[in-house]
């Protein structure tokens, strides 16, 4: 493997542990937590002494450093602890909650790439200029729009004025056109803009006049020497908007009512189960660390200049 | 549509018809709701097998006649009249559709930029088998072999292997040489070649201009060679068409408009032009100056190591420099892209290390200093960037530039720094009125002005020139290259001067150090480099300077180049 891959993937674990450990000093600094919430409840009449052995029973008396230590082990090995709210092992609620939330971040991910692709090629390609600017304007709207207001509106309008999909219980594919809808345009937006610009550069690059002095059309130009120049730098940008995808997941799973990482985590921050908290951000910067190391990794792929200089460094 | 212009192409090499006519040909730039016009009236002929040149300086219009020719002016440029006649028919107004057919084939270019000119992500073989595909010539297993006899006939060593390599994987010249390989491929009438070889080493220029000139004989293609370079195109244009802010101010063969220019704007160009100067030893106010025996700079076997990326191994980029420099002289360093000329200068004004060698400065040895000394010694010694236009902080006014260095040092009254700054403006010939502009506002002249302006305010005695007057307009460096002159003169400065541009060097300086490598071929002074140049890279050199040909039986000062054959 060469020293480029390598150093990538030691920095991402670098960012991955950073992630876990300053989590878990803030989870620490809350005050109150989740087994003072759950058992001195007055109606469970419970003493001091009782709720001091529940603690014990927890692991929750050992000094902060062994706990410390106890957490990161138990990580690596798989063992993310116990929710103290809902009585069960962290994994299986995260197996549980996973796949919807997948579902959504992935369909929503592909709709905003169709979105923005589509937009930057209208906006270079479309014969006339005042739809060419339309067209550039769309992402400033789009990026100004909030998620939960827009995910608001599409209800009103898709479910109750046109009631092309039913409120109560939709089928499993119709449940996710108005949230995946929903997550996808203000994520498009900043992408668009990045590409639409990209391609606005590249089109002024000299080897852009050397093809149209080959004899090729705007279209073939687009395609054969735009469209990668430009599509590389907004690699970056869609390895960062991931971050924006998740906590959009959480917001429109909140606002569809879906069940998901988003209704896990907001049900943990409520009873402040530090342990399920954990987890997900650990989890969340797991999947964002993957993605961009992903990025990191296609980019001299894409571009020879970067190969060569890995070849150097092998 | 494209067998009306393949039937008229059938007159090629009779003569009959010219392959380019240009007649009155205007254009215009929008900017806001305003058409500028930039072009006015170009009249011009081409024929057969022929090289007209377009010669001017940024902003004569010379580019925009030849977008507009090929039918690829920006965005908001347009032809507003005349007619632009291929073989004798007008593509002047034909859509961009309709000029895809012919561009490529009929009409190709040749561009300025080697470097940003090639698509980085795409294979040398791709992009010369791009203008094949686009015009539909023949399968892939075709069109493959005939890419590899393409970088073959422009003398690319190895073409397999270059086929398959990247851009930024060949070095400038051969860049240039793929380029020359895709205008080439389908034949055409009629090439423009855009400043074809502005960005290259003088020696690579030479040899590139050469086999334009080859493969120009042996298809019969006329080219519209657009230059700023009048010693290029001298040598290599039959007829010369001298453009100034979008006017034409004189046309004719090539050997009467040098030998009896009509125009007064031509006789300046002609006198500037430091390739083709005659008068070159009036130019010095009071000849070669004598030096008063002491020596300003001493350089003494100076090496200067780089360690490579990754920090494996270094790499050696100057190797055992020494030369001497006289107070109150010139001493040029001379050489081309990679010889170690910059990284030499850098190592004389402090701002690397060398890794081993003696460099003194005023009798201080530059290398020992650190900290505070090594800025007090920056009162000393200043340095003028290649680039006026990437030198100059935007959002400083031309006051608070020239201000700035007063600043850095002893603290003195704002009404003496005021004074200061004007006393110094006023002697590098720039108008109390541009104080509080900013550098936008200026010319690319005037700011080199601000930038000399700059280094002298402090009253250093050594002053670096990088590359100084090279991003200049011939007739702005004459006159930049006058000023330092009167400078050195009145104040007693001692001058290293940097260029890769032999002719600047020979008008400028007294004695020179002529870097390959990194390593020093030839030096001494001006006269003896020149007349007998010692190592054959020097002879090289001195022979790859543009402007020759015509120079030897244009006039008479041939000794300037005897050496060179």
């Amino acid at each position: 493997m060469s020293r480029y891959v390598l150093s990538r993937i030691g920095q991402a674990a670098l960012v991955l542990w950073a992630a876990f450990t300053v989590s878990f000093v803030l989870l620490q600094a809350l005050p109150g937590d989740a087994i003072l919430i759950k058992f001195l409840n007055p109606e469970l009449g419970l003493g001091p002494e009782q709720i001091a052995e529940i603690r014990a029973s927890y692991g929750a008396d050992v000094p902060i450093w062994t706990q410390y230590l106890h957490t990161v082990g138990n990580f690596l090995t798989g063992d993310f602890g116990y929710s103290i709210q809902a009585g069960v092992p962290v994994g299986d609620l995260l197996l549980a909650n996973l796949p919807p939330t997948l579902w959504l971040a992935t369909l929503g991910f592909l709709l905003a790439l169709v979105i923005a692709l589509g937009l930057s090629v209208a906006s270079s390609l479309l014969p006339l200029s005042w739809l060419r600017s339309f067209v550039q304007s769309l992402p400033s709207l789009f990026v100004a729009t909030p998620v939960f207001w827009l995910g608001i509106v599409l209800i009103q309008i898709f479910s109750f004025q046109l009631k092309l999909i039913p409120v109560i219980n939709p089928g499993p594919w119709e449940a996710l056109v108005l949230p995946v809808l929903t997550l996808a345009v203000p994520i498009s937006a900043p992408l668009a803009q990045v590409l639409m610009r990209n391609i606005d550069r590249v089109m002024t690059e000299p080897y852009i006049a050397v093809a149209r002095a080959k004899g090729a059309s705007r279209t073939w130009v687009l395609w054969r020497h735009v469209a990668k120049n430009a599509v590389l730098p907004t690699l970056t940008i869609g390895g960062i908007l991931f971050g924006e995808l998740l906590a959009g997941a959480v917001v429109t799973e909140a606002v569809f009512g879906l069940n998901g990482i988003g209704g896990l985590t907001q049900r943990a921050v409520g009873h402040q189960d530090i342990a399920v908290l954990q987890a997900l951000v650990v989890f969340s910067a797991l999947a964002f660390v993957t993605i961009n190391l992903v990025v990191d990794l296609l980019y001299p792929v894409f571009d020879p200049r970067l190969k060569s200089r890995e070849g150097a460094f092998a | 549509m494209s067998t009306v212009v393949g039937a008229s192409l059938k007159g090629i090499g009779t003569g009959a018809v010219p392959v380019l006519e240009i007649r009155d040909l205007a254009v215009s730039y929008r900017s806001g709701d305003e058409f500028q016009r930039v072009v006015h009236n170009v009249s011009l002929q081409l024929r057969p097998g022929e090289v007209v040149a377009l010669v001017g300086e940024s902003g004569s219009g010379k580019t925009t006649t030849a977008q507009a020719v090929i039918g690829l002016l920006a965005e908001n440029g347009r032809v507003d009249s005349g007619a632009i006649r291929l073989n004798g028919t007008d593509i002047g107004r034909w859509s961009q559709k309709r000029l895809d057919s012919i561009r490529g084939s009929k009409i190709s270019l040749i561009p300025q930029d080697p470097t940003g000119s090639l698509n980085p992500v795409k294979t040398i073989g791709a992009q010369v088998a791009e203008v094949l595909e686009i015009h539909r010539q023949g399968s892939r297993r075709q069109i493959e072999a005939q890419v590899i006899d393409l970088l073959a006939r422009v003398g690319l060593s190895e073409p397999e292997l270059r086929a398959r390599q990247y851009p930024h994987e060949l070095s400038g010249g051969m860049r240039q040489r793929v380029l020359i390989a895709i205008a080439v491929a389908l034949r055409p009438s009629l090439i423009i070649a855009d400043e074809p070889t502005s960005a290259l080493d003088v020696t690579v220029q030479k040899r590139i201009l050469d086999l334009i000139d080859g493969l120009r004989k042996e298809y019969g293609t006329a080219v519209l060679l657009v230059t700023h370079d009048l010693g290029v195109a001298a040598d290599r244009a039959n007829h010369l068409v001298v453009l100034k802010g979008g006017r034409v101010q004189e046309q004719g063969p090539t050997a009467e408009v040098l030998a009896s220019p009509r125009s007064e704007y031509t006789r300046k160009l002609l006198a500037d032009a430091p390739s083709l100067a005659k008068a070159r030893h009036v130019r010095r106010a009071a000849g070669p100056r004598p030096g008063t025996g002491e020596h300003a700079i001493v350089v003494e076997n100076l090496v200067q190591d780089f360690r490579l990326d990754g920090g494996r191994g270094t790499f050696r980029a100057v190797d055992g420099v020494s030369f001497n420099v006289p107070r109150g002289t010139t001493h040029a360093i001379v050489g081309e892209s990679g010889s170690g000329k910059t990284t030499t200068a850098r190592s004389v004004v402090g701002f690397q290390r060398p890794t081993s060698g003696r460099i003194l400065v005023d009798g201080i040895d530059v290398t020992s200093l650190r900290g505070d000394g090594l800025r007090q010694f920056r009162r000393k010694i200043q340095l003028v960037y290649q680039n006026p236009f990437a030198s100059l902080d935007p959002l400083q006014t031309i006051f608070q530039i020239v201000e700035e260095p007063l600043l850095n040092f002893d603290p003195m009254p704002k009404e003496e720094r005021v004074r200061k700054v004007h006393a110094i403006l006023e002697r590098v010939g720039l108008p109390q009125s541009v104080i509080g502009r900013r550098p936008r506002a200026l010319s690319g002249g005037q700011r080199q002005r601000v930038a000399i302006a700059r280094a002298l305010v402090l009253g250093p005695q050594v002053l670096v020139l990088d590359e100084a007057v090279s991003a200049l307009d011939v007739t702005v460096q004459a006159r930049i290259l006058e000023l330092l002159d009167e400078l050195q003169q009145e104040l007693g400065l001692t001058y290293l001067f940097i260029s890769h541009d032999l002719a600047v060097v020979r008008q400028i300086s007294d004695t020179v150090s002529v870097l390959h490598s990194g390593r020093q071929v030839d030096s001494g002074s001006v006269e003896d480099v020149f007349l007998h140049p010692g190592s054959p890279y020097t002879r090289e050199l001195i022979g790859a300077i543009p402007g020759q040909r015509s120079l030897a039986h244009a006039c008479a000062s041939t000794h300037f180049i005897g050496a060179a054959q």
